[in-house]
């Protein structure tokens, strides 16, 4: 019994001392603090990492698949140009004309491995025993009218080109440009392609202002990842606006203002200092942490700095006593809600997505140094500062009448709040298992990126952006020149070309049927796969012994010729949609041929539309970890076996409200949103700490009732619990106008669960206390006696 | 000898440097590895050719290869498949040109017809490995424009432009021996971006009649893949004796049963 006790005198001495020691030696600690700041922060680097891989970690086993794929066939990253002709009409000689020089020009983009246009196609003709393998429109200036409508009727009919690399009614024809990142450093890998590309691009228009231009693909998706961490980042410029008006708003206080501002500041910068020790490539997820800090850190020296000023204000006490007594009952409370606090961020290394991994774990760093800066920086600080005292200030009553109004509205009514609240809670769980997971990946960025604005253009006018990949194997060396798996590739094309979700289709089979064709005088009936494989084998050879540079078949067959690669390019459908789709595609192959035919469907699309799946497994039990963790520090600082399990009911709900009012707002969930419920957790445990702390000592300390210890509770931490409320509110709601889906979608979550929170904590909380108490009365007055509270203020 | 000749005009390159432009001096080497390598007639040889992929797949194919030599034109040159099985017998005959584009035929057994290829198109990869098949088609020295680099020990490097504006390449850089009949030892390809593709090196070479150089592995490695290939050859025949009559649509069709 005395143990705790004596815990308690020791932490509240601990604290004191700590206090008493910062203001004696208040120059040596500023400097040392600031010291360590410049020091951590020397070693800062900020560098982006845009490369989409970064969403998967080494075992993903999507991007296994994939990376599988692409290394039996090329690695390609590619950039789209689509080209929109004013006119209408791709197919004139001035167009032609500027089409080509854009080729020619496209196969200097740095790492550039193929340029696919559709003046380049390789068009395959025969005449006699002659087999023309030619450039569909070379040296276009020289081209006569008939020519050129020649032309345009072979583009038109050419099922390679149709959907891909042009539409059907020629007005939009895209030039499709592979590269071979080295993959050694995306960081200038990425930029250094997208430079070229646009500087290409405004030569591009400016010589021919007959195209509307828009651009697309994984290089400018990769682009498009490292310019929202960039402008994520930016972000934190609002967001430190919000924190000097909140604080001066909340402190009235210029010095208390600045001393904030520098607690943060330093915070941030030894976290920056993290991610260049650690040697972390900042992304969009992770790129936020300086504003997720601000928000989180802020509210450690507002509690410590109101308290302060309240003391001064209020009690009248001296400038160095008040920061003394402020320490005392604040040092315990920012200890644990710290503490709370990276453990939630630390859970999210628990999820299958290491950029979460990284905003985790800087945040978590940040908000321990923040805790640290907190406890002495600040004090040190507002140690040196004079304290303007000021009248005591009236008109603070009608706001403690508030809070004792809402105390007293729960408390005539607990029952009936109780009932109400867990049937408002069970029914937005229940909504929330209605959200379905969505992650396309173009749909991250809103409509204020161009990307997002142009890959719109690309989807409506031309092809699909999404895909799906198999690779289709014929189980010998040579095989895929046997009729028989032909056969089966060339229903496969068929069956793919079918689906509503297909806007185009790219197999060897058509490869086949276009030489078997050209190998009998271009009679329209051979237009399908041979029929003998030393036939199908010769024509192969003949055919790629006629490709010139890098327009071979090597990207959709492997060296052995037992495998070949299938792309079908698809619609703009939800993740659902996708995976539902490649099922039936690989169901089918299992279903109409052979085992060596089965195939997995693979693609970036692929890879992204079951992140959310797989971050959702994987953060289960770092969620249930981080639950039982913050139980634990709560059970152990409230000294309370029974509240510590009854706080899980306020600490949960918020997140099932959240979740259950999103499925009203958008219904469809991302990546980012996976990781919030540790995170919130971490962040709304603060209210329920101090709410039913304050009950506890109005219970144990002061004798009251339950009703009375509700309505002390509302009276002392209601307007803390509000302030910090806001505070939080704001900077989730600055990252919420990120033009990023995976940190605007969990940013919007996390302000409707920490709003929720407040409103949890205010109605149900204190309406469970005093049901609970009712029930043990007996045994509450037992510890009574002996509890000795320190989560104080 | 007609090598000391050679050496001696090198020689002389070499003290006269000052004089001679890098273009001259780079032409001048090229010849001379052309003249190095004058009169062997004729040859037949089988090679191995490996094509590996980044994880080290393999994949083989076998190849017999007849060479015509001819001065006022380009060489003549007859490759026959031998394996894999389903292209056994494809057989292709190819005259090179010292100007203009090459001719190319290919013979198909299975419907035993002789087509002509279209060879605007010698960029693309032969077979699917990484040489193409204007590497591995007659290096006639009109095919390039030349720069002499520099002289690295007994190396000479000299760059070389390619005239045809369908080649896949910008420049090679290609190293001789100037104490081994100028021999090849090493080429490097860029491609149309100027950037390092592939790297052909030579090795296991052996002297044939006294005279002419012949190596019996040639390694082709693609940095941007990093893909490989190898050819494997088998010694040369120098004593067929070969004829133009053996060069013919008709041996084509012959060399392929």
């Amino acid at each position: 019994m005395n143990a705790i006790k004596k815990a308690g005198d020791f932490t509240n001495n601990f604290a004191k001392n700590w206090a008493k020691f910062v203001i004696k030696y208040k120059w040596p600690v500023l400097i040392g603090t600031l010291l360590l700041a410049l020091g951590l922060g020397s070693q800062g680097k900020m560098e982006f990492d845009g490369d989409y891989h970064v969403f998967f970690s080494k075992s993903n086993p999507e991007l296994e698949a994939f990376d599988a794929l692409q290394e039996k066939y090329t690695k390609d990253d590619n950039i789209v140009i689509v080209l929109a002709p004013k006119n209408g009409n791709v197919f004139t000689r001035e167009n032609l004309v500027a089409i080509e020089e854009l080729t020619e020009q496209a196969w200097n983009t740095p790492y550039s491995s193929r340029v696919d246009a559709v003046t380049n196609f390789q068009h395959t003709s025969a005449d006699g025993d002659d087999l023309y393998v030619d450039d569909l429109s070379y040296e276009s200036i020289n081209k006569t009218d008939a020519e050129i409508l020649e032309i345009r009727e072979k583009a038109l009919k050419e099922p390679l080109l149709v959907h891909r690399i042009i539409n059907e009614e020629g007005s939009v024809t895209a030039i499709n440009v592979t590269v071979r990142l080295p993959g050694v450093d995306s960081a200038t890998e990425i930029p250094e392609v997208t430079i070229a590309t646009r500087n290409m691009v405004s030569e591009f228009q400016e010589k021919h202002p007959q195209f509307d231009v828009y651009t697309t693909g994984l290089v400018p998706l990769n682009t498009a990842f490292f310019e929202a961490s960039q402008s994520d980042l930016g972000l934190i410029g609002i967001m430190l606006i919000i924190v000097i008006l909140v604080t001066l708003v909340l402190t009235r206080n210029f010095f208390a203002t600045f001393s904030t501002l520098v607690v943060v500041l330093f915070s941030i910068i030894s976290a920056v200092g993290f991610v260049g020790i650690m040697g972390i490539k900042l992304t969009p997820p992770s790129a936020v942490f300086p504003t997720m800090i601000m928000t989180l850190a802020v509210a450690d020296s507002i509690h410590i700095l109101i308290t302060m000023l309240q003391k001064v204000r209020k009690d009248g006490l001296g400038k160095r006593e008040a920061l003394v007594e402020s320490m005392r009952l604040n040092f315990m409370p920012v200890f644990i809600t710290s503490l709370t606090t990276v453990i939630g961020f630390l859970t999210m290394n628990f999820g299958d997505v290491p950029p979460f991994w990284h905003l985790g774990n800087i945040t978590a760093f940040g908000m321990t140094m923040a805790f640290l800066y907190s406890t002495t920086t600040l004090p040190a600080l507002m140690a040196i500062f004079p304290i303007w005292k000021r009248k005591t200030v009236a008109g603070k009553l009608p706001k403690i009448g508030l809070y004792h109004k809402m105390g007293l509205f729960v408390t005539r009514q607990p029952v009936r709040l109780t009932f109400i609240s867990l049937a408002i809670i069970g029914g937005l769980a229940y909504l929330a298992t209605l959200n379905v997971f969505n992650d396309e990946f173009v749909e991250y960025f809103d409509d204020s990126v161009q990307f997002r604005r142009d890959s719109d253009f690309i989807n409506d006018n031309l092809t699909g952006f999404y895909n799906v990949e198999f690779s289709v194997g014929s189980g010998e060396s040579g095989g895929i020149n046997n009729p028989e798996y032909l056969e089966n590739l060339n229903a496969f094309e068929d069956w793919l070309n079918n689906q509503s979700e297909v806007v185009h289709v790219n197999a060897f089979s058509e490869v086949a049927r276009r030489v078997n064709r050209s190998m009998h005088g271009d009679d329209p009936s051979y237009y399908q796969v041979p029929n003998n494989r030393e036939e199908a084998a010769q024509y192969l050879l003949l055919y790629e012994l006629s490709l010139p540079f890098g327009l071979d078949l090597n990207n959709q067959i492997n060296v052995d010729k037992s495998e070949t690669r299938v792309t079908a390019t698809l619609k703009n459908i939800s993740s659902a949609e996708m995976i539902a789709f490649s099922s039936r595609a690989e169901q089918w192959l299992r279903d109409h041929t052979d085992q060596p035919m089965h195939s997995i469907g693979v693609s970036p699309t692929m890879m992204f539309s079951k992140l959310g799946f797989r971050q959702a497994d994987s953060m289960f039990k770092g969620n249930i970890i981080a639950l039982i963790l913050i139980s634990l520090v709560l059970m152990l600082a409230l000294r309370n076996f029974k509240l510590g399990l009854l706080s899980i009911i306020p600490n949960v709900a918020p997140v099932l409200v959240g979740f259950g009012i999103w499925a009203l707002y958008k219904g469809q969930i991302n990546t980012g949103m996976v990781i919030v419920f540790g995170m919130t957790l971490g962040i709304i445990v603060d209210d329920t700490v101090h709410f039913m702390s304050k009950f506890l000592r109005a219970r144990r300390e002061l004798g009251y009732d339950a009703k009375q210890a509700v309505i002390y509770a509302f009276e002392t931490v209601g307007r803390a619990l509000v302030t910090t409320t806001i505070v939080l509110l704001a900077g989730f709601a600055v990252l919420s106008t990120s033009s990023f889906a995976l940190n605007s979608y969990m940013a919007r979550i996390t302000v409707i669960i920490i709003l929720s929170a407040l409103i949890i904590d205010f109605i149900l909380l204190p309406s469970l206390l005093i049901l609970i108490s009712r029930k043990s009365e007996a045994t509450e007055e037992v510890q009574e006696l002996q509890a000795q509270v320190q989560l104080d203020k | 000898m007609r090598k000391s000749i050679f050496i001696s005009i090198a020689l002389l390159g070499t003290i006269m440097g000052k004089a001679q432009t890098p273009e001259e001096r780079g032409l001048q080497i090229a010849k001379a590895a052309e003249e190095a390598d004058l009169g062997f007639g004729s040859s037949i040889v089988e090679l191995k050719m490996t094509l590996k992929n980044k994880n080290g797949q393999t994949s083989e194919r076998f190849l017999v290869t007849r060479t015509l030599e001819l001065t006022e034109d380009g060489d003549k040159s007859l490759i026959v498949f031998g394996s894999p099985k389903d292209v056994k017998g494809t057989a292709t005959l190819t005259f090179t040109h010292k100007v203009g584009s090459d001719d190319q035929w290919l013979y198909l057994p299975s419907i035993k017809r002789v087509k002509r290829i279209s060879s605007n198109n010698k960029s693309g990869p032969f077979v699917g490995s990484e040489f193409a098949y204007e590497d591995l088609s007659s290096q006639e020295v009109e095919k390039y424009t030349y720069k002499f680099l520099e002289t690295k020990g007994s190396l000479l490097l000299v760059e070389q432009d390619p005239v045809d504006p369908k080649s896949g390449y910008t420049r090679r850089i290609v190293s001789y021996n100037k104490d081994k009949g100028y021999r090849i030892e090493k080429v490097e390809f860029y491609d149309r971006k100027n950037a390092l593709l592939k790297t052909l090196t030579y090795t296991d070479y052996k002297l044939y009649k006294n005279k002419f150089w012949r190596a019996g592995t040639f390694t082709m490695v693609n940095h941007q893949s990093n893909k490989e290939t190898l050819l494997k050859f088998s010694d040369y025949n120098f004593e067929a004796d070969l004829s133009e009559d053996d060069f013919s649509q008709v041996a084509l069709q012959r060399a392929g049963n």
